[in-house]
């Protein structure tokens, strides 16, 4: 158990810039869930506090103390791999002790641990398999096993479900964020699945090209995204981004598609009149109505209780709407947009422009 | 009208039938050409000196077996007094296992550098590696010879093997397999903090068991059937090997040869590599069966 710092971390291969500076305080016991599409540089931020890769400069602490130069056996910390990376000759038992035997554990003290840490996973009667006679599922728990019989500062998932079905990830989501707060050991998890993120993480760290967009509580950020990248990327479907103009007085805005006019009922935002704005809209705040948007619908997925639409506004701008219900079909619709739930971004920067600002 | 059902799995029957008759034809002729050879060296080496002497080539066994063999294993042959089979038998043995094992060791260990480290100059040390294919035993031969002479090491064991001890063709297939795997093993094994030395013991080196054994066979037979190196570099009698003896055995003068006993010998030469292919087959196959990844 031990907090985790990261100082203004940064990272190229070769000539190639992948991290432009990423802090970070973590907490003990803190679940942190690193989240972006791929190639951001999730997976480099979570190897390089590993130790398997080395900063191009900035700082890592765990603990309090630097890990400037430490390999990663001395840091450490488990970490738990996309495709498991069981070895494939040994048992489970062997998998799992491995790292104590390295570590000069007495017999009966591997044993006593990897017979804790496999009662707490559920996979004592598979001790004695091999990787390849598991399954998926039964092999992940078994790398978390691993992890677990370590007892280290930091735990590192780097995509751990990705190679699972839907329904097993959603079981085994569950399962380590239980494990993890019973066991209270400090977190990062890496995913590019927003869901997983959500659900999992006590603080979310959006990446985006580098760098970290917001650092936040899953509901903070999902209410107040801090640009309209974090703003599309989480929540499903995404948010709905649409350009519009400040009014004179900055009371309002006007749409660019069809001239509506949206209040802003959280106060006025700061510009002359015509300052380029984003207003966003998640699809579930969409509701059916008079007096909104003039939307084309293209296509309906009904999802039981609720649908999705998909259509496009009169200047072609794509929107999408969760409605309740499955009753809907093509063609033309009228949609209110609750002037509460609108985000309001800056039309250049992306960046989100708060009331006063 | 299209034919009936039963007609069509009729004929597809027979097609199956025909099929097979073909193509158990083509293996018969195969294992003749291939046996044929064989047997006659067996029923050769069962008859006494003058029934082949005579020009004759007998197809059923002789009655002088068991004579021909212990004359092949204790004295070697009689009008050139060999090597007895036995001591020729030793030597190859232990040629073509120092070999074998030599180059598994060399290559396995030269390979894990070259895949799993970073060091300078690393893709031109595996190219020198690589460029060795192109030279054949046969051709650096004369410098071998002199190095080896100038080491005095001409007439020992030693001179035999080491110069044939390393082996690209190995580095190569161990290079390519261990390139297959994943990264996440190396990685996953540095947060376990097992070394380079640890990775390689627990990890590498089990994985590679069914390439090891593979090479084993192919390089123990290499080994064993090495001729001109061996032919060069020894003189002394207590160290022919096998496969040089047997020639020797076949004089050139006018004396008739004592075909009986070379026969003898061969099929002595003949048994340990049937034998290691017949071994290491079983656990060649079960490594494969159990191979993962």
């Amino acid at each position: 158990m031990a907090t985790l710092t990261l100082r203004d971390v940064k990272k190229s291969f070769g000539a190639t810039p992948v991290l432009h500076g990423v802090d970070l305080d973590v907490k003990d016991g803190e679940m942190i869930v690193i989240v972006g599409a791929s190639g951001c540089g999730k997976s480099t931020l979570l190897r390089i506090v590993a130790g398997l890769e080395t900063e191009t400069s900035g700082e890592v602490l765990i603990a309090g103390q630097s890990m400037k130069g430490l390999e990663p056996a001395d840091r450490d910390v488990a970490m738990v791999f996309q495709n498991y990376a069981l070895y494939p000759h040994m048992s489970v038992f062997q998998n799992m002790a491995y790292g104590l035997k390295i570590r000069g554990l007495p017999k009966d003290q591997i044993q006593r641990r990897v017979d804790e840490a496999a009662g707490l996973l559920g996979i004592g009667h598979l001790l004695h398999r091999k990787p390849r006679e598991l399954s998926g599922g039964q092999r992940q728990r078994v790398a978390m096993g691993r992890a677990i019989v370590r007892e280290p500062k930091l735990f590192l998932f780097d995509e751990p479900l990705s190679n699972l079905d839907a329904k097993l990830r959603v079981e085994l989501r569950a399962e380590i964020r239980r494990l993890q707060r019973r066991l209270g050991i400090t977190s990062l998890f890496v995913t590019h699945d927003q869901v997983e993120a959500m659900t999992l993480g006590d603080r979310l760290v959006v990446m985006n090209a580098g760098r970290a967009a917001q650092i936040a509580t899953p509901m903070e950020i999902w209410e107040r995204p801090a640009d309209t990248y974090v703003a599309g990327f989480i929540g499903s479907p995404s948010m709905n981004l649409l350009s519009a103009r400040l009014e004179a007085g900055g009371a309002a805005a006007i749409l660019d598609a069809g001239g509506l006019r949206l209040p802003f009922v959280d106060g006025p935002r700061a510009g002359a009149a015509g300052r380029k704005l984003t207003l966003g809209i998640r699809p579930e705040h969409l509701r059916l109505g008079e007096g909104g948007l003039d939307v084309m619908v293209e296509l309906v997925e009904p999802l039981g209780g609720e649908s999705v639409l998909h259509g496009k506004l009169a200047d072609g701008t794509p929107l999408t709407a969760r409605l309740p219900g499955a009753r809907y079909a093509d063609g033309a619709m009228t949609l209110a947009l609750p002037p509460e739930s609108l985000h309001v971004f800056d039309g250049e920067t992306g960046k989100r422009i708060e009331a006063g600002d | 009208m299209p034919a009936s059902t039963q007609e069509l799995a009729e004929a597809t029957r027979r097609r199956h039938r025909r099929e097979k008759f073909v193509t158990h034809l083509c293996l018969l002729l195969g294992v003749l050409i291939f046996v044929f050879p064989i047997y006659l060296t067996l029923i050769g080496s069962t008859h006494d000196v003058n029934t082949i002497g005579r020009g004759e080539v007998p197809l059923l066994p002789g009655a002088q077996a068991l004579p021909n063999y212990a004359q092949a294993w204790a004295a070697g042959g009689g009008r050139y007094m060999g090597t007895p089979a036995g001591t020729m038998l030793v030597n190859s043995l232990v040629m073509a296992l120092l070999i074998a094992v030599g180059k598994i060791a060399i290559s396995l260990t030269s390979a894990y550098a070259v895949v799993f480290f970073r060091f300078p100059l690393r893709m031109v040390f595996f190219w020198l590696i690589f460029i060795t294919l192109m030279l054949p035993v046969e051709v650096r031969i004369i410098p071998t010879f002199q190095v080896m002479v100038n080491l005095g090491l001409t007439n020992t064991m030693a001179g035999l093997v080491i110069p044939l001890i390393a082996s690209a063709t190995a580095t190569l297939l161990f290079r390519q397999f261990f390139l297959t795997i994943p990264d996440e093993y190396v990685e996953a094994a540095k947060i376990d903090g097992a070394g380079p030395i640890r990775f390689f013991l627990d990890v590498v080196l089990p994985l590679s068991r069914t390439n090891i054994a593979a090479l084993f066979v192919i390089l123990f037979i290499y080994g064993w059937n090495q001729y001109l190196w061996p032919l060069l570099m020894v003189n002394d009698r207590s160290l022919e090997t096998i496969v040089v003896g047997l020639t020797k055995m076949i004089g050139t003068g006018d004396q008739q040869n004592e075909w009986n006993v070379i026969m003898a010998t061969a099929v002595f030469a003949l048994l340990p590599p049937v034998a290691v292919v017949v071994l290491m087959q079983r656990w060649f196959v079960k490594g494969l069966t159990e191979t993962e990844k």
